[in-house]
Parts: structure tokens; sequence; C-alpha cells
């Protein structure tokens, strides 16, 4: 099966400043593929380049197996959920309105929520664990059950593609074993799950493929075992780590 | 599980049913006060022969009825629900509750526009200038303001620049009025800067009504644009929401709502500050579900207010600004101090 998310020799700048230089990468469905590289890398440019948040310069990308000038907004906002860095409400809606907004691909102008659209925003309050604050408005809540909202949030669109920016940031260790837990979940129904990730040992961990950038280059891929290799992570990240028993790689000090 | 759905959705309901409630309130007082002012005024007619009149059109009763009560108590309406709907389109649009087009500036500007309107003589060439003047004025300032939110300025930056902008346009709009050589300039730029409703006639009713319908039907196109930006500008756009085609109809519909009600009443202030604030409680935080209730609130405060101006000074030497800074004013205040203590 093809993949859901391909990249070929993607280039993107930010004004004269080249961020990727011919990204060749896909992302493949039922899995989750983790992207990770040192700041400034290009991850998060990757993630905006396949939203068409930002102009390719160069290359081709297709997502479910269509060019993506073909794609209407509207079409690509059903294929693509998007959780971006940081996410958070502005205003403290109730927890069920904001995932609520995750529906909005699927509504049509004026058109209320519709059974089927109470429904995703049901099951994704349910798998999130988060149903029993559906009610409370989001400055009631910790921080990792706003975490587990907006993650629902972007499960509601129940879109064929996934991709989340730094979700496990600002999380402690067990919201973002927790996380990691709903990605795979989410990839096991045959969602193609993309995540940049800054936390090795848990990249290493749970993610399926591994993507690694450095200077808007793919420097090495596969699976974690073979990305994270002693050379990528000496020279993409100036590292030496150890591994554990399950395949983990826990960075110990700099070069 | 099935239980803690049906909980889910009854705590809803109840959200529903607090705003239905709501609603049922606004409309009773905005029809009351509507009768009210209707009914108030100088010449000791009944109400009987009032509406006699508004029907008929004949007599004394007739001329009062259509050509004086009516307009006020019409233009009230309309001037209020164009500053409440105004109020919570830019609070959502800037995610922050002391955005409104009095304390932005977007009134004063409107004002500028419409002075300049009418004591330069471009309002006696078209009746459509004087309205077309106001909201290019409100349009200068909102695109301003949106301008420098695409920058990154924050809440604080947003309201000191608010009150330059106000500063400024009142500013220039008493050098306009200075230049017009008009021997009422002084109390003319009182009621400009301060609004009123005083004198008004049926043909400003005629033109400020479709321009703010106009302006606050294209607040409704993009109110669901507003929710989605709840969640930041770039998880909107991956919603399929073209962000710069909701920002641009909020502050167009914002500049039509309010240039057409500032080009009838003036400088009315805090009035789209305070309704979405008090209503928030009852219709929940989600923007799209304020606008109208907003509308029908500003609509029920300015209408109220109109009347305690009369009641007040029937000699007409109260304006109704004085009355809604005065209730508005100490609002933004503790706004300000409980945004600080938050944050």
């Amino acid at each position: 099966m093809s993949a859901a998310l391909a990249f070929d020799g993607v280039c993107a700048a930010y004004g004269a400043r080249p961020v990727l230089r011919a990204v060749s990468t896909a992302f493949a469905r039922g899995a989750v593929t983790g992207i990770v590289g040192p700041n400034g890398a290009g991850k998060t440019t990757l993630l905006r380049v396949a939203l068409g948040l930002m102009p390719m310069t160069a290359g081709a990308l297709r997502i479910l197996d269509r060019p993506l000038a073909q794609w209407s907004r509207e079409g690509l906002a059903r294929a693509i959920a998007y959780l971006p860095q940081g996410s958070d409400a502005h205003w403290p809606v109730l927890a069920r309105q904001l995932v609520s907004l995750g529906r909005l691909p699927h509504r049509a102008a004026f058109a209320p929520l519709s059974v089927e659209d109470g429904q995703a925003v049901d099951a994704a309050l349910i798998r999130c664990d988060a149903l029993q604050f559906a009610q409370r408005r989001m400055d009631e809540l910790s921080a990792g059950e706003r975490a587990r909202v907006l993650f629902a949030r972007a499960l509601a669109t129940a879109a064929p593609i996934l991709l989340a920016d730094e979700p496990a940031a600002y999380l402690d260790p067990a919201h973002q074993l927790r996380l990691m837990d709903l990605l795979r979940e989410e990839a096991a129904r045959g969602t193609a799950v993309a995540v940049t990730l800054h936390d090795l040992a848990l990249a290493s961990r749970s993610c399926d493929e591994i993507v690694v950038l450095h200077e808007g280059r793919v420097a090495a891929g596969g699976a974690p075992g073979a990305a994270l290799s002693d050379t990528a992570l000496a020279e993409v990240f100036g590292i030496v780590a150890q591994r554990t028993a399950d395949g983990a790689v826990v960075p110990s000090r700099r070069l | 599980m099935g239980g803690t759905v049906s909980i889910g959705q009854g705590k809803r309901r109840a959200l529903f049913g607090r705003a239905r409630i709501a609603t049922l309130v606004l409309a009773a007082v905005l029809l009351a006060s509507f009768a009210l002012s209707f009914l108030l005024g100088p010449s000791p007619l009944s109400a009987a022969a009032l509406f006699d009149g508004l029907f008929s059109g004949d007599g004394m009763a007739g001329v009062i009825a259509r050509e004086i009560r009516l307009p006020r108590a019409g233009l009230a309406l309309v001037v209020g629900a164009a500053l409440g709907a105004s109020g919570a389109a830019l609070q959502g649009l800037f995610r922050n509750p002391l955005a409104e087009p009095g304390v932005t500036g977007v009134t004063s500007s409107a004002g500028l526009g419409a002075v300049l309107a009418l004591y330069f003589g471009f309002a006696a060439l078209s009746p459509f200038l004087l309205p077309a003047f106001a909201i290019g004025g409100a349009l200068l300032s909102a695109g301003i303001l949106y301008l420098l939110s695409r920058t990154g300025a924050g809440v604080r930056t947003m309201v000191l620049a608010g009150v330059a902008l106000a500063s400024f346009a009142t500013a220039l709009t008493a050098l306009a009025l200075s230049f017009a050589r008009n021997p009422y300039a002084m109390s003319e730029m009182v009621r400009w800067m301060m609004g009123s409703l005083q004198d008004r006639t049926l043909e400003d009713l005629y033109f400020a009504a479709p321009l703010t319908a106009a302006g606050i039907v294209l607040l409704l196109t993009a109110s669901r644009g507003l929710d989605a930006l709840t969640l930041g500008d770039e998880a909107a756009q991956s919603l399929g929401v073209n962000v710069a085609s909701v920002r641009g109809r909020i502050v167009v519909g914002v500049a039509l709502a309010t240039g057409a009600a500032t080009a009838v009443a003036g400088a009315v202030s805090f009035v789209g500050l305070m309704v979405p604030h008090v209503l928030r409680p009852f219709y929940g935080y989600e923007p799209s579900r304020l606008i109208l209730p907003s509308a029908l609130g500003g609509a029920a405060l300015v209408t109220t207010a109109d009347i305690a101006v009369r009641l007040i000074a029937p000699d007409g030497q109260l304006l109704l600004g004085v009355v809604t800074a005065i209730l508005g004013a100490p609002f933004f205040l503790v706004l300000i101090l409980r945004l600080r203590r938050d944050a």
C-alpha cells in the first residue's frame, strides 16, 4: 500500500533562508512516524508544508495519492488533522465545545452539529479519557487535562492523517506515555500518524518509523534502532546514547 | 458510560436553557424600553394618540410619532445593536475581552469621518457620503489595529494603540470643527465626541438600519471562523477556515455597523465592552454564540440609557455617551484589574 503522505524532493524557505532542502520521505498508514532532529532542523516546517500552510519552493507532495495542489481547503481539512505546537484555547470555552471545533471541516456553513458529529466528539473524548470533564471550562482544567482535550479535538476530525507538532512538550512523564499510547491506538485504526518529538527515548520506544532531520535534510530514516544509529546520533545531535534492552535510545552524554 | 454521556448532555441543556431565558429577558427589556422610549417626550400626548398618529400619520400626533419619537427610539435600537455586535466580534477577533469599538478608537475615527463629511459640504452633495465617510473612518482605524495585531502585538499594546487612535481622531475632529467656522462648533464637538440621539430624523434611521444590518450579517458569516480562531491561527487554517477572509469580514462588518451608528449618534463608547462581558455567563465563551445576543443586549442597553438621559435632564443637556461612559469606564477598569490578576 502506498504511503498516506509522500514527500519527494520537497524544498521550502523562510525568505532567502532555506529550511527544507530536497526532503524525500513518507508517512505510512497504520504507523506512527516520529520526526526528530535538533532545533531548527525543519521538523515543524515539514508539517506546515504538508498542510499547505507554507509553500514549497520545489519538489512534489502527494497526500492520499493526490498532489497537494489538487486538494481544496475543505478537502485537505478532512484529510489531515493537525495539532500545532503549544496548542491552547484562547477563550475558556467548554471542553466539549472545543472538541466540537474538530468537526468544522465536516459541517456546512451555519449547519448545527449533526448526530454523527456529536458521536465523533464523544468518541474522541472517550478515547482521550476526557469525557468526565467535557462540560468543564478549559481554564478549570490542569495542563495535562487540557492537552487531552486539545488532542481529542484533533481526533474528532476523524481524518486519515494525523500530524502532531511537539505534543509531548510540557507534559509530565505519565502524560507523555499516555499521549504516545493514544498515538499508537490511532495508528492501529489505520491512521497515518506523524509526530515531531525532542525526547529520543520516547521516540525510539513508541514510533514504528523515525525520520531524522538535520539542517533541512533527511539524515537518516527507518526503524528506530537503525535510524538512531550511533553515527546519526553523533553527527546530527552530537551525543552518545545508551540502548536499553527494549531498544530505547537514552542520551547519555555530549560529544 | 451511557450514564456519563447523559449527565454531560444534561448540563449542556442547562446552559442552553440559561441562554434561552437570557434571550427572553433581553427581548422583553428591549420591547419595554423601545415602547417607553417612543412614549417619552416633552409633548404631553397620550399613548393612544401617539400610536394612532404612528399608523395614520395624521395631525400633530402623526408628525411627532413619525418624525421625532420613532427615529429616536429606532436609532437607539440600531446604534445599540451595531455597537453590541461589533464589540462581541472585535473581542473574538482579538481574543481579548477589552476590545470594543470605543476603546479601540473605531467610533472616534468614524466620528471624524462624519464631521469631515458634514462640515466640509460632502454630505450636502449626496446623503450617502455621510455614512460613507464615517464607515471609511471606522475602516481605517479597525484596519490599523488589525495590522498591529498581525505583527504579534499583545493585549496591552492593542489597548494603548486604541487609546492613541481615539485621542488622535478626537483631536482631528476638534480641529476640523474649528476650521469649519461653525457658530455652534463647541456644542457640536461635544455632541460628536460623547454621542447623542437628539434631533435625529427618519432619514437617519433609513440609512443607519440597513447598513447596520448588513454589517451584523457579515459578522455572522465570519462567526464560525472566530470560534475556530480559539485554537490559534494555524489550527484554524488546518480546519479549513480561511483566516484572512474571516478577519477581513470582521473588520469590514464592524466598520459598516459602527460607522453607520456613529454617523447618526456620534461616538458612544463602552457599549460593546459591557454587553458581551455581561452575557458570557449565559451564552458561554464561543464568539459565534455571543454576536446576536450582544446585538440584542446592546439595543436594550442604549435604548434604556437614552430613556435615562431624557428622564435625568429633560432639557437635553445630558448626552447619551455620558451615561454609557459613566457605566462603562469603571467596568473597563475592573476588567483590566481582573486580567492583571489572572495573568
